[in-house]
């Protein structure tokens, strides 16, 4: 059952080290890069060095006066943020709402997507549309329709993670729909026809080709699932409330500014400490985006 | 401890969930006649999707358009009051031209800015390394993404030393401070900017992902053929990454129309930077008005009818091409 | 099989999930209290206003939802520990800009803090006459409640005779701060003779800030208030609150005229004045040389003063707002953090019964910035905020803020035209016929 395998996973690109890499990138490609790259840089660098001076210094001068002597930095700021109580907690907290909303999201619309790809039925165009289009209904409107569902008249898990996961699972459909759909889409259709014509059932070559090939397309889906979780505030305000067993870190670092907004300077460093595990994920998931899965397909 | 159970049954039990569910439907397939097994298989896999889809978002949806005809308390009918309030006042209609430049504005630069760098990267070793320099902002929080930029934007008299890095370069040349965020003319544009320098990494990490699938054979053979990069990108990766960069223009327009965090979180609409995600959190929730909230979100969310005619007639042609 | 195998495992997956779903991750505040049932009267008839008056263990939880966060939700805590000690019950505060959101969905879907922060008097008529906020006259004793509090306070958590809300702090808005060092005459006696002294050795007369993120512009609504109070009186100011007196009324629009002289004279021009955060309001006063002499701010400001302007407690003082007219004398402003009971439990009781307590008060006195609306309270940490405490009770008319008791939607645009104002005073008549259209709809029921 050659035909159902998915394709060579060392392509040709990746064996010659990538397609024309060192040999197209020009000095205007590195110039344009590392300006790019500057720009968006520098207000983060800006962030990070504050992070690291006290309140009146950041108030009263620039941060780049900060990077010449005299150095007066400290780490006050991010001694308040992780010695705040419950902070682990809220960390933990946080992980047990992001990763369940990143699984089930992706899991529900990977089949759906498949579907919409690659199968026929009336009205698939426009009731994609339709399901796209939900992509611009507003959050906070659905907040106290959804609330009534799951609140003591309803299905009572008001306060529970399982109330932020279907939550988060809804609101994460249709960007998830539409990304999924559109890459699997684009998958070369010899493959599937190969694969009906030996007889493989629609599941299995959803399991055995669709998937596999679209993992970088579930890789950047991941990463944004998990982002959009991680530092989501107002869903988890309004679906876990004040059930604070189950609060997460961004409602945590939230309550470290005072209703007054003093304490802005912690922020900074609060940030810092939100920001990095995304970014591992990030990082993680970067090597899924591999050119050539599909490369050696056709051929295949 | 159960959490940590019940977090490791969720993340093996879903999926796995979801693959007994297709095998089932399988079987429920075989009670059918063959014929009608293709037809019926499609809504059986779209099924858990939709059921999600409709609870959490189109039953919402329907609820706030018929809300968008009654009164504040969701009360009784008041026919198109609310309507007329929308199109009638200032501020609404200042928000609506706010929207209308973040959708020319922030569309435009994300899409472009995002293309241009995921092609560049995709020739240089240091790849990786760009790429997440492009998309750290995104990964920081709407409220810190906020603290950043007032930094940026940071307004100091002109005689007092200048906190932030614009206003710096500004006075060593000479020139009055200006207060970016705080201020009419450049509000929104500042605004604009701050999200631009956020979900650019968004874009470009579709992009990419999508640039990824084009094959190497294809680009290599064009350029062995002795195609300059211009050519190869006019002609074989623009078509190619087409519907790719549909999406995430499509992706942004929506997100430009409902922008809400940068402002909420910068301005909340003051200085003549409102927008209608903004000022519908406010109908709903500082001034109770629920009906006027519906009726702005129902303007919203019919706002994006061309869009969604042009994606079904890129579905169509995209489907013709196979 | 590896399908039938597969298959099983879903199966299995599938009911472990639902199992352990459901019976995990439940809140812990549901009505009624968890824990065991105290020993002493559980309080479900009015109580004394004594310590902790329920006295006796009821354990379980109470949970609480305010604005407040960082060093005031660290105040609030240590308020609440002695009754935690005592009553055994735990209280799980939690705190969020977005209380207007929460209370809103809340309200509508019937899940609901214990106790919450109400944000302003306004929305608190909202909440009573809709039902949703438990009349707190069967929770307190009444009697002793309005002899120990400000008769001010009282009133203004009363809705059609029911009491829904009582203050936890209050503070005092309208003092004049001004740096010892720069200005060493005795305080004005009318705001004319404030007007008319001169700026040195300070650059301009006065420090205007008006940043403050989503309320930037709400520092001006103190001045116009202050202004109105004092100027057209209270029974205009009364009016002005309800909605009945327009905002191009000659009254309303003389005080905008008056606070524009202000700004004429206030340092850094209007770019400054709108990009200052508040809180760095005061920071002119003790530059060197001082860009201001004068800055017009509530109570709370004196700890901006320290963090944010560098300087020390015995460099400021402060007197209050001079009259305007004379048959208005003796009129003083002010606000506080107002809280009602959403849910009745034990628990939420016992709290509330505890928080007007002079004791409880007194331990958010202690801590500083806030001044008790318990006229038992007299004891105050330093000689600012015991002259602050001492002018409110005395006042011979004394107002709430005026924004605060106003629909949601009349005191966003007040904010916002006072930003407005202060880019470009000659827009007075567009903003005043702006702020009357949206009277118009914002009082209408």
């Amino acid at each position: 059952m050659s035909a159902v395998t998915p394709p060579v996973t060392q392509p040709i690109a990746q064996r010659r080290g990538g397609l024309g890499r060192f040999r197209r990138s020009s000095w205007t490609t590195h110039l344009v890069l590392v300006a790019l790259m500057l720009l968006w840089l520098v207000p983060t660098v800006g962030l990070l060095v504050n992070s690291f001076r006290e309140r009146a210094d950041a108030n009263s001068s620039g941060w780049w006066t900060a990077i010449l002597p005299p150095y007066e930095f400290t780490l006050s700021n991010y001694e308040a943020v992780l010695g705040q109580s419950g902070l682990a907690d809220a960390f933990v907290n946080s992980l047990f709402i992001t990763i369940p909303a990143t699984i089930i999201p992706i899991a529900v619309a990977s089949f759906a997507a498949y579907a919409f790809a690659w199968m026929d039925f009336p009205f698939k165009n426009a009731l994609f549309v339709l399901v796209v289009g939900l992509l611009v209904v507003p959050l906070q409107l659905t907040l106290i329709p959804i609330l009534r569902l799951f609140g003591p008249n309803g299905l009572d898990i008001g306060g529970s993670f399982l109330a932020v996961w279907l939550a988060h699972t809804g609101y994460g459909l249709p960007f998830a729909l539409y990304l999924l759909r559109n890459y699997m889409g684009g998958l070369p259709k010899e493959v599937f026809e190969s694969a009906s014509i030996d007889g493989a059932s629609q599941a299995t070559a959803f399991f055995r080709l669709a998937l596999p090939m679209s993992v970088p397309a579930i890789a950047s889906l991941a990463i944004f699932q998990f982002l959009f979780t991680w530092n989501d505030l107002l869903v988890s305000l309004i679906y876990i409330g004040t059930n604070i067993e189950n609060q997460p870190l961004t409602l945590k670092v939230a309550n470290l500014v005072n209703s007054l907004g003093g304490n802005v300077h912690l922020l900074t460093a609060a940030a810092f400490v939100t920001m990095a595990l995304p970014l591992v994920v990030f990082f993680a998931l970067q090597r899924y985006f591999v050119r050539g899965i599909t490369g050696g397909a056709v051929k295949g | 401890m159960d959490d940590l159970i019940l977090a490791a049954v969720v993340v093996v039990g879903i999926p796995a969930v979801l693959v007994g569910y297709i095998l089932l439907t399988e079987q429920i397939l075989k009670v059918f006649p063959e014929r009608r097994r293709a037809r019926v298989r499609p809504w059986l896999w779209l099924l858990p999707a939709l059921a999600f889809l409709f609870v959490f978002l189109v039953y919402p949806a329907i609820g706030t358009f018929i809300d968008s005809f009654k009164d504040r308390r969701s009360g009784d009918f008041v026919g198109l009051a609310n309507y007329q309030y929308v199109f009638g006042s200032p501020d609404v209609l200042g928000a609506i031209k706010n929207n209308i430049l973040w959708l020319v504005l922030f569309t435009g630069l994300t899409v472009g800015f995002g293309l241009a760098i995921a092609i560049l990267v995709d020739r240089v070793r240091y790849e990786s390394t760009a790429k997440s320099v492009i998309f750290i902002p995104l990964a920081i929080s709407f409220v810190a993404a906020g603290v950043i930029w007032q930094t940026v934007y940071a307004f100091q008299p002109a005689g007092q030393p200048q906190t932030g890095p614009l206003n710096a370069i500004i006075t060593t040349f000479g020139a009055d401070p200006i207060s970016f965020v705080r201020n009419a003319t450049t509000g929104t544009f500042a605004l604009i900017i701050v999200g631009v320098w956020i979900w650019t990494g968004f874009a470009m990490v579709i992009l990419s992902a999508g640039l990824k699938g084009i094959s190497a054979e294809l680009l290599e053979a064009a350029r062995v053929d002795g195609a300059n990069e211009w050519h190869v990108f006019r002609h074989i990766i623009l078509p190619l990454l087409m519907p790719t960069i549909a999406v995430v223009a499509t992706t942004m327009v929506i997100t430009a129309l409902k922008a809400f965090d940068i402002v909420y979180v910068m301005t909340n609409g003051a200085f003549d930077t409102e927008v209608l995600a903004n000022r519908m959190y406010q109908e709903l929730f500082s001034f109770s008005q629920f009906g006027r909230a519906a009726a702005i979100a129902v303007v919203l969310m019919l706002a994006i009818a061309p869009l969604m005619i042009a994606n079904v007639r890129r579905f169509r042609e995209q489907e013709a091409l196979r | 099989m590896r399908l039938g195998r597969s298959r099983l495992l879903a199966v299995g997956a599938a009911s472990a999930l639902m199992v352990a779903a459901c019976s995990g991750g439940q809140p812990t505040t549901a009505p009624g209290g968890s824990g065991p049932a105290g020993s002493g009267p559980a309080g479900s008839g009015p109580a004394g206003s004594g310590p902790a008056g329920s006295g006796g263990q009821i354990g379980g939880t109470v949970s609480v939802i305010g604005t407040w966060g960082g060093d005031e939700e660290t105040a609030f805590l240590d308020m609440v520990a002695p009754f935690e000690e005592q009553t055994g019950v735990d209280v799980q505060y939690t705190g969020t800009r977005d209380l207007e959101a929460v209370l809103t969905t809340g309200v509508a879907s019937g899940i609901l803090p214990d106790v919450a922060g109400l944000p302003g008097p306004g929305q608190m008529r909202q909440f009573a006459t809709n039902g949703d906020i438990v009349d707190l006259g069967t929770v307190l004793d009444r009697a002793t409640y309005e002899a120990e509090t400000a008769p001010t306070f009282v009133e203004l958590g009363t809705v059609d005779g029911m009491l829904a809300g009582v203050f936890i702090k209050s503070a005092v808005k309208g003092p004049i701060w001004y740096n010892v060092a720069n200005f060493t005459g005795e305080p004005p006696a009318t705001f004319e003779d404030l007007q008319a002294l001169p700026a040195d050795p300070a650059e301009q007369k006065w420090c205007v800030a008006l940043e403050g993120g989503a309320d930037s512009g709400w520092p001006g609504t103190d001045w116009i208030e202050d202004i109105v109070l004092r100027q057209s009186g209270p029974e205009v100011y009364d009016q002005w609150v309800a909605g009945e007196v327009a905002w191009t009324s000659p009254e309303i629009r003389s005080a905008f005229e008056t606070f524009g002289q202000v700004l004429e004279n206030s340092y850094g021009g209007p770019d400054y004045i709108n990009a200052t955060p508040f809180g760095q309001g005061g920071n002119q006063l003790f530059a060197d040389p001082p860009g201001c002499l004068f800055h017009h701010q509530a109570s709370f400001i004196t700890s901006f003063f320290m963090n944010e302007g560098g300087a020390t407690a015995d460099q400021y003082d402060f007197f209050l707002f001079p009259e305007i007219d004379p048959e208005y004398a003796g009129a003083l402003t002010g606000a506080g953090d107002l809280f009602g009971m959403f849910t009745d439990t034990p628990q939420s009781r016992a709290l509330i019964q505890y928080l007007v307590t002079p004791e409880a008060q007194q331990i958010w006195v202690d801590i500083g910035g806030a001044i008790s609306g318990n006229l038992m309270v007299t004891e105050y940490p330093d000689e600012i905020s015991q002259r602050l405490a001492e002018a409110l009770a005395d006042a011979e008319t004394f107002r709430f803020d005026a924004g605060d008791q106003m629909p949601g939607e009349m005191n966003t645009a007040f904010f916002a035209a006072m930003v407005e104002f202060a880019a470009d005073q000659s827009a007075l008549d567009s903003i005043l016929a702006n702020l009357d259209t949206v009277q118009t709809s914002a009082y209408e029921e």
